[in-house]
Parts: C-alpha cells; sequence; structure tokens
C-alpha cells in the first residue's frame, strides 16, 4: 500500500472523519438516552455537531502565567492519537490480515494518550481546580491501567498472539469463563477511562466546575469534547472485537452482531452513568486496586489454565 | 458574523452568576431544565466555568460589594456572549433598593442585553425570554454588548472608576 493511501485512510474511512462523525453520534446516543431516563425529550440529533461548530467561532483564552505553548497542544496530544488508535483498530478490523505484530501494544498505549493530555492541559493552565482534577485525574489512572492490562492479557492467552488481527479472528473470548470475567472488568475499566460517572471525579462539576477543563475556551475546548467523543465510541469497539474476535469480524452479519453487542456496551455504560452516584478518589482506587484487580488476576489465571 | 450568531445561538451553555440573589430566581432557573420545560430541547446546558459560557445569566440585587465580582467574572467570559439579567432585581432593586449596600440597577454599568422581569419569573417567561433572545440574535435585531464598544457614560459608570465598590 502506498503512503498517499494511507494518508487518505488516516484522514478520511477508518481514521479521523469517521471517527470524529462517529463519536458526534455515540455523544447523541448519550444524551438522548440520559433524556429518555430522565422523561425528557432530550437534545435534537446534530446537537453535538451543533456544540462543536460553536466552539470553534468563539475565542481562545490563555491564562495569563500559565505554561501557554503546552496549554495549546495538550488538547491535539488526546486528538491525534485517538485518531490513530481508531485507525489502527478499524483496519485490524476490516481485514484481518493487514496488521503488524504487537499492534495491540501500540493500541494500548495510543488509548492512553488522551487521559494524559488532559493531565497536561490541566497543569499547564495554573488554575488551582484545574490542578486538582488533574491531579484526580493522575491516580484515576494509576487506579484503572492495572485491571485493564490484565483483562486484556486473557484474550492474548487465549489466542497466543498480540496481533490485533489474530486476537479479532479467534474464537469469542467472553463464551469462556475467564473471558466473561475480563468483560466485566473491561466494562468497569471503560467507565473510569471515559471519566464518566461514577468515575468522573477529575471534572465534577459540582465541586471543581468543570475541574480539568475549567480554563479551555473555543477551539482547544472543541479538540477536548471531540477526543472524548471519539473515546466513547472507540473504546466500546475496542472491547467488542477482543472479547467477541471472530464473532463480529468478515462479513454483513457478523459486523451487524458486532454493531449490537457495540450497541449493548453503550447502552450499559450510559445506564450506569445515570444511576450511580460519583465516588470519591479512594473509593475508586480502594474499588481498582481491590475487587476489579483481584476479578482480572482470577481470570488471567483461569485463562492460563485453560478455562 | 452572521453565520458564527446563527451557530452560537444553535448550542447556549449557560453560566448562572448568582449576585445576592434571594434564591426564588435560582430556582425558577433550575426548573427550566427539569424534565418538564427540558431546555436542553434548544442545546441549553448549565455549565460550571465561565470560560465555556454563551450566557451569563444575572440573578439578584448585586449590591457594593458583588458588583465588583460581576465585573470581573464578565471581564473573563469568552466573545461572543449574551448577557441576560433575570428577576426584577436586576431591573430596579425591587424592596431592597432603599438597602444599604445597594448603589443602583446592574443594567446602568454592565451592558445586559435582555431583562427577564418578574418576582420570580415562571419558567415559561424565563423559556419565552430566550426564544426572543434567539430570535433577536438570528434576524439581527440583537447586537451583543461584547461585540459593541462600551459608551462614555458606561466607562464612567464602572464600579472601580466610580467607587462603587469602595467599602465605607
Amino acid at each position: 500500500m502506498n503512503r498517499n493511501m494511507i494518508i487518505l485512510e488516516f484522514l478520511l474511512f477508518p481514521g479521523l472523519l469517521f471517527t470524529i462523525v462517529a463519536g458526534l453520534l455515540t455523544s447523541w446516543v448519550d444524551r438522548k438516552v440520559t433524556a429518555l431516563v430522565q422523561m425528557r425529550v432530550g437534545p435534537p440529533f446534530l446537537q453535538p455537531f451543533y456544540d462543536i461548530r460553536k466552539l470553534f467561532i468563539k475565542e481562545t483564552c490563555v491564562p495569563e502565567d500559565g505554561a501557554i505553548g503546552l496549554f495549546l497542544i495538550a488538547p491535539l496530544i488526546g486528538f491525534a492519537a485517538i485518531a490513530v488508535a481508531s485507525m489502527v483498530l478499524w483496519r485490524s478490523l476490516l481485514d484481518v490480515d493487514s496488521t503488524f505484530v504487537g499492534d495491540l501494544i501500540v493500541l494500548i498505549y495510543l488509548l492512553v494518550m488522551p487521559a494524559l493530555g488532559v493531565i497536561l492541559g490541566s497543569f499547564a493552565s495554573r488554575n488551582p481546580l484545574a490542578s486538582m482534577g488533574g491531579s484526580r485525574e493522575v491516580k484515576l489512572m494509576i487506579a484503572y491501567e492495572l485491571p485493564l492490562v490484565l483483562a486484556v492479557l486473557v484474550p492474548v492467552i487465549q489466542a497466543n498472539s498480540i496481533r490485533l488481527g489474530d486476537l479479532f479472528s479467534a474464537p469469542a473470548p467472553a463464551a469462556t469463563l475467564s473471558g466473561a470475567l475480563a468483560l466485566l472488568v473491561g466494562m468497569v475499566c471503560m467507565q473510569a477511562k471515559l471519566t464518566i460517572v461514577p468515575f468522573d471525579m477529575p471534572e465534577a462539576e459540582t465541586e471543581l466546575c468543570g475541574g480539568v477543563f475549567i480554563e479551555y475556551s473555543g477551539p482547544p475546548l472543541a479538540m477536548f469534547k471531540l477526543t472524548r467523543a471519539m473515546m466513547l465510541f472507540t473504546m466500546p469497539v475496542f472491547l467488542v472485537g477482543l472479547f467477541f474476535g471472530g464473532l463480529v469480524t468478515g462479513g454483513w452479519v457478523a459486523a451487524l452482531i458486532g454493531f449490537l453487542l457495540w450497541f449493548v456496551l453503550v447502552a450499559i455504560t450510559i445506564v450506569i452513568r445515570n444511576t450511580t452516584p460519583r465516588v470519591r478518589t479512594d473509593q475508586a482506587v480502594r474499588f481498582f486496586w481491590g475487587p476489579v484487580s483481584i476479578v482480572a488476576a482470577l481470570a488471567v489465571v483461569l485463562a492460563w489454565l485453560g478455562w | 458574523m452572521n453565520w458564527a450568531i446563527n451557530a452560537l445561538t444553535r448550542s447556549l451553555n449557560v453560566f448562572h452568576l448568582g449576585g445576592s440573589a434571594c434564591n426564588n430566581c435560582d430556582i425558577e432557573i433550575l426548573d427550566a431544565l427539569t424534565p418538564r420545560y427540558d431546555l436542553e430541547r434548544f442545546g441549553i446546558t448549565l455549565v460550571g466555568s465561565i470560560r465555556h459560557a454563551d450566557v451569563l445569566l444575572m440573578s439578584g440585587i448585586f449590591n457594593k460589594k458583588s458588583a465588583i465580582r460581576a465585573q470581573e467574572i464578565l471581564e473573563q467570559a469568552v466573545k461572543p456572549y449574551v448577557v441576560v439579567a433575570i428577576g426584577g432585581c436586576p431591573c430596579t432593586g425591587l424592596m431592597f433598593r432603599d438597602s444599604y449596600n445597594w448603589d443602583r440597577p446592574v443594567g446602568e454599568y454592565i451592558h445586559i442585553d435582555a431583562f427577564i422581569p418578574g418576582c420570580p419569573p415562571k419558567p415559561e417567561a424565563i423559556i419565552s425570554g430566550i426564544v426572543t433572545v434567539i430570535e433577536g440574535l438570528r434576524s439581527g435585531a440583537l447586537v451583543p454588548g461584547c461585540l459593541q464598544a462600551p459608551t462614555p457614560a458606561e466607562i464612567e459608570l464602572i464600579p472601580e472608576v466610580s467607587g462603587v465598590g469602595s467599602i465605607d
């Protein structure tokens, strides 16, 4: 494949544009389902697009004595990383033979970048509330990364490969006991990775007034919002591919099953978001390093034993 | 510019600034966001930071001390934005106008784009006011104060200049 084709793919179909549109539609689903749960009508279909368009016409305010360069670059770090991550993921899903060995590790690193961008931006703004949010985000990240990587290990052990294509064409790990446990852990970690309720203490609307994003305005804020929407779309896709493997790749029927599974994961995430209160940082860390990590370790051991 | 204003009116993020309000207007503002009235139908949401806001919603009398704070908050707002005053207090001061810490209505030193009077205004009145603002912005009848140069009279009446904020 030549270089122009890859650039085109990155900018258009499995990459940037596709992920932006799909992510914004997912965030509309999120808001609409939330509205239905609360017995409201909810926002119009194109509302997420209106929100982003509006942010691009606003002026950009930078804090007077913050690190301005870092403050403005930070939103782009996560945005670029999630676009590349989505492209790697979708190329493996569409054609399981097209990827290289070890792209799973690349993908896991790329999915960490949005959180890092948020942390850098919040500390660069020198706002005390943003710093508070940033330090909470760091603690949350330390908490959920361990069980998430353990959960990802289960399909890796079962398929005996670290190439995404092999994982996506293997028999569904979720059908085994260890795979089901790992999927459960993965879903809880996804909730924290997307920093939505009950793990939204980095932005904590009521205590920190938007926390990590408090100083952002205009286009940089739009970048953060896009990144979040794209994460909301990409993370469930990642979990579906990882834990349902061969069930969702190759053919239209498989794609339809994959879409339904994706929708179920998103719906469960939204329902959890609407029915739980925010937990404290120490509760979250205790939860992830206690029960969640133990279940994840158990799943790894079971996978090792062939269950 | 018209395209930009149109984009603004489709997605209004509201920052609520309470200037020593008696809490009645605050409750009515929250009422407008409840399932019964559901302002999110128009893309209107409450935000926690003035940097994210397109509408600055002011309620309360804005006495000598909170007038300076209101001015500081307004300076941090991101253009283009609209300032909307809710309730009778920002209009006239109502029963607080003889109070020792009240100086003059907030509209005299802050450019307010729309008043929604009432003590407190009903959620229907708030929605009607917001819709009027949106229509005014779209038709060009209402140019937000942040896009106009302040008049000499307004500059003279800014609290720091005229000494309203001094504690005496």
